[in-house]
């Protein structure tokens, strides 16, 4: 069992993947002799050859609409957007081709490739680099979408993905690329699409996060912990699409309060999604609102006030303090 | 400094073997059985007259909105029938003469024509994809099948068809690109049929030909006389055994005419003049082939009567059975099926509820 980061981790599953299953290619902008700009791709196509690690023009839609189309032929693309930001010009491909072949042909045809983007801020990086729009992704039906918290659900999950007869958007936290280290197992982990974690267990409190909210989302449960005696629950909600509001309403159940985070702009965010269904499953147990923390409602700032804009630790502590007094 | 020139080194040809007034080019003329070239016709004749039923049945409300092949016929039926079984069939949503070649059932096409997913009926084994709706975009897919193919080593080829509207699309672009770069087994078929919806062709581009467009991508481009099925079966022909042998793509402008309106829901009248309409119909595809397949002594009137008949039967046929799986179509359970391979619980949440007559109510279940 080696010590990984993330980059490290993702670099693994793709690695064993393509080894297990000539299928699997992979394909981007710089993912060939570049490694990736993150060196998440680093040393595949020495390993793989180019046609199976395909360096490719530069052009989202292209590479998105040629993923789909060798998915068609039985193949398991792996394509890359160097940013989330960028996808958007592939953004039809999968709305309008990925997610609809296997309802559009009857079941005769499927699209299991699994698309994977770095998201979110926190790398001081330019505009189009930072932002987190999962909503987009978790609001598409014929989709999955997947979110990782670290190295070592980071591997077990983009496995399961590439291993899924679907279409599977992949959000890379970029964040969290190289921010810590996990102990990940040399042998495959079996890991489900879906099912949502609880990483700290606890009564007095539901915290909800994903990404590369969880670790300011942990900061804050251990500060609560020790300064409002009160055991937060924390829950890694590690696919947006499909969403498992069992755990979470589960959760909720028993401690009667809940926050809810993400790094998203507030309004139409996924917290709102979970917030009402809170209030639909756990109307009666509820002891306070359903917080959400979020970023505002504005674009990624430039970098020098990413900070400002970014969910951390004390909007967590504040918001669950709030939950916790109501 | 001195200016040099530089530019492509290979120019676009213009193809025609048929002309407008029947006479046959014999020295670039194809070879076909009679068999093979009655098919043609009828798969022609048939499309035609399946567009005429349809628009009937449009206008009386009984199946919706659909996109009328009429004047197309030869170059679709032209490039497809250069195709083997094993190749793959990459439509946009007016392919409707190419559908009936790989064996689409008319009955099926009604029963999507009248909104049901459940039309959507590949025949076994076909490498047939469905429409593809937003313009443009499936090409990219036909590039990607043929690079698999390519890989793989099956000896396929991929050919995928759409309009001059969507030259003017980015994809159209990266399709070329993508294809060109990676070796792609490919035919890139344009149906330059003069107008995208209301815009006529010269509002697309300022190039003298689409495909020129080849040109940039370093692939071969070709543009033929698109009411002539021998010629889009020629340059069909060429681009397929180009693409089997050496894996290069082809970019073929097939030059025709739309002859009804571009969907039942508009009105070309606003967008063009009967003088042009009246033109383009002297060089129907259907009438030209038929008046070379009458000097051939392979129909005369009787049998052409004969062919009318079998097709309208067919088509009374197709609505008829259409018509009682339409009726069969109960429910709104169907809407579930085939988004993911296995329905996630909140589908299987919404489906009872739905079935429950609560549908679209979320919240107190």
């Amino acid at each position: 069992m080696a010590e990984l980061t993330m980059v490290e981790a993702i670099n693994l599953a793709l690695r064993q993947e393509m080894e297990q299953d000539e299928k699997v290619v992979i394909l981007g902008e710089d993912v060939g002799w570049d490694g990736g700009i993150f060196r998440v791709t680093e040393g595949l196509v020495e390993q793989f050859g180019e046609d199976r690690v395909i360096d490719t023009p530069l052009a989202e839609s292209g590479i998105l609409g040629f993923s789909i189309g060798m998915a068609i032929h039985g193949m398991k693309p792996v394509p890359e957007m160097q940013f989330s930001g960028f996808s958007y010009l592939g953004f039809h491909q999968i709305e309008s081709h990925a997610s609809r072949l296997r309802w559009r042909s009857q079941g005769r045809f499927t699209v299991p490739m699994t698309v994977r983007m770095p998201y979110g801020g926190g790398v001081r990086a330019l505009e189009h680099h930072s932002e987190s729009r999962e909503v987009f992704y978790a609001h598409m039906p014929g989709l999955k979408f997947v979110v990782p918290s670290g190295p070592r659900n980071a591997r077990a999950l983009l496995v399961a993905a590439i291993r899924d007869p679907d279409p599977v958007v992949f959000f890379e936290p970029k964040k969290s690329y190289r921010a810590f280290r996990e102990e990940v197992p040399d042998e495959d982990e079996p890991a489900e699409i879906g099912p949502a974690s609880i990483v700290r267990p606890g009564d007095g409190l539901t915290m909800v996060a994903w990404g590369s909210m969880l670790p300011a989302t942990l900061e804050a449960a251990e500060r609560i912990a020790e300064e409002e005696g009160a055991e937060p629950e924390v829950i890694d909600v590690t696919t947006l699409a499909p969403l498992d509001y069992g755990t979470v309403a589960g959760s909720v159940k028993k401690t009667g309060r809940c926050v809810v985070v993400q790094e998203a702009p507030l309004t139409y965010g996924p917290a709102g999604e979970i917030a009402a269904r809170l209030q639909e499953e756990a109307f009666l147990r509820l002891k306070a609102p359903v917080a959400r923390v979020a970023g505002p409602d504005v674009h990624m700032p430039y970098f020098a006030r990413e900070k400002s804009y970014l969910p951390g630790a004390e909007r967590i502590i504040q918001a669950s303090r709030a939950a916790l007094h109501y | 400094m001195p200016l040099t020139e530089t530019g492509p080194d290979s120019k676009i040809e213009y193809l025609s073997i048929l002309n407008e007034d029947g006479e046959l080019d014999k020295e670039l003329a194809p070879q076909f059985t009679d068999d093979l070239l009655l098919k043609g016709y009828r798969t022609m004749l048939l499309a035609r007259r399946f567009d005429e039923r349809r628009l009937k049945l449009q206008r009386s409300g009984r199946i919706g909105t659909f996109a009328p092949v009429n004047g197309q016929e030869a170059a679709q039926v032209g490039t497809i029938s250069a195709l083997r079984e094993d190749d793959w069939f990459v439509p946009s949503y007016r392919e409707t003469a190419a559908n009936f070649w790989r064996g689409t059932n008319p009955a099926d096409m009604l029963v999507f024509d009248a909104g049901y997913n459940e039309g959507i009926v590949i025949p076994e084994g076909a490498r047939n994809l469905p429409n593809s709706v937003p313009v443009g975009t499936q090409m990219l897919q036909a590039a990607g099948i043929a690079y698999a193919a390519r890989l793989e080593g099956t000896g396929e080829v991929a050919m995928t068809y759409f309009g001059d509207g969507a030259t003017s699309q980015g994809d159209f672009h990266e399709a070329l690109n993508f294809a060109s770069v990676f070796d792609c087994p490919v035919v890139f078929v344009c149906q330059n049929n003069q107008y995208a919806i209301s815009v006529p062709r010269a509002r697309q581009t300022r190039s003298q030909t689409l495909a020129q467009k080849a040109l940039a991508y370093g692939m071969d481009g070709i543009q033929v006389d698109g009411n002539d099925i021998f010629a889009c079966f020629a340059a069909a022909d060429d681009a397929v055994r180009r693409a089997r042998e050496t894996f290069r793509p082809t970019l073929i402008e097939c030059v025709t005419y739309r002859l009804e309106m571009h969907t039942t829901a508009d009105d070309p009248s606003r967008y063009r003049d009967e003088e042009e309409v009246e033109k383009w119909e002297k060089r129907d595809p259907i009438e030209r082939f038929g008046s070379l397949l009458r000097e051939r002594g392979l129909l005369d009137d009787g049998s052409l009567e004969d062919m009318e008949a079998k097709i309208a039967e067919t088509i009374d046929a197709a609505w008829d059975e259409a018509e009682k799986r339409i009726e069969k179509a109960e429910g709104v359970s169907a809407i579930f099926d085939h988004i993911l391979e296995q329905e996630t619980h909140e589908q299987v949440r919404q489906k009872q509820q739905m079935s429950d007559g609560l549908g679209g109510v979320s919240g107190y279940g």
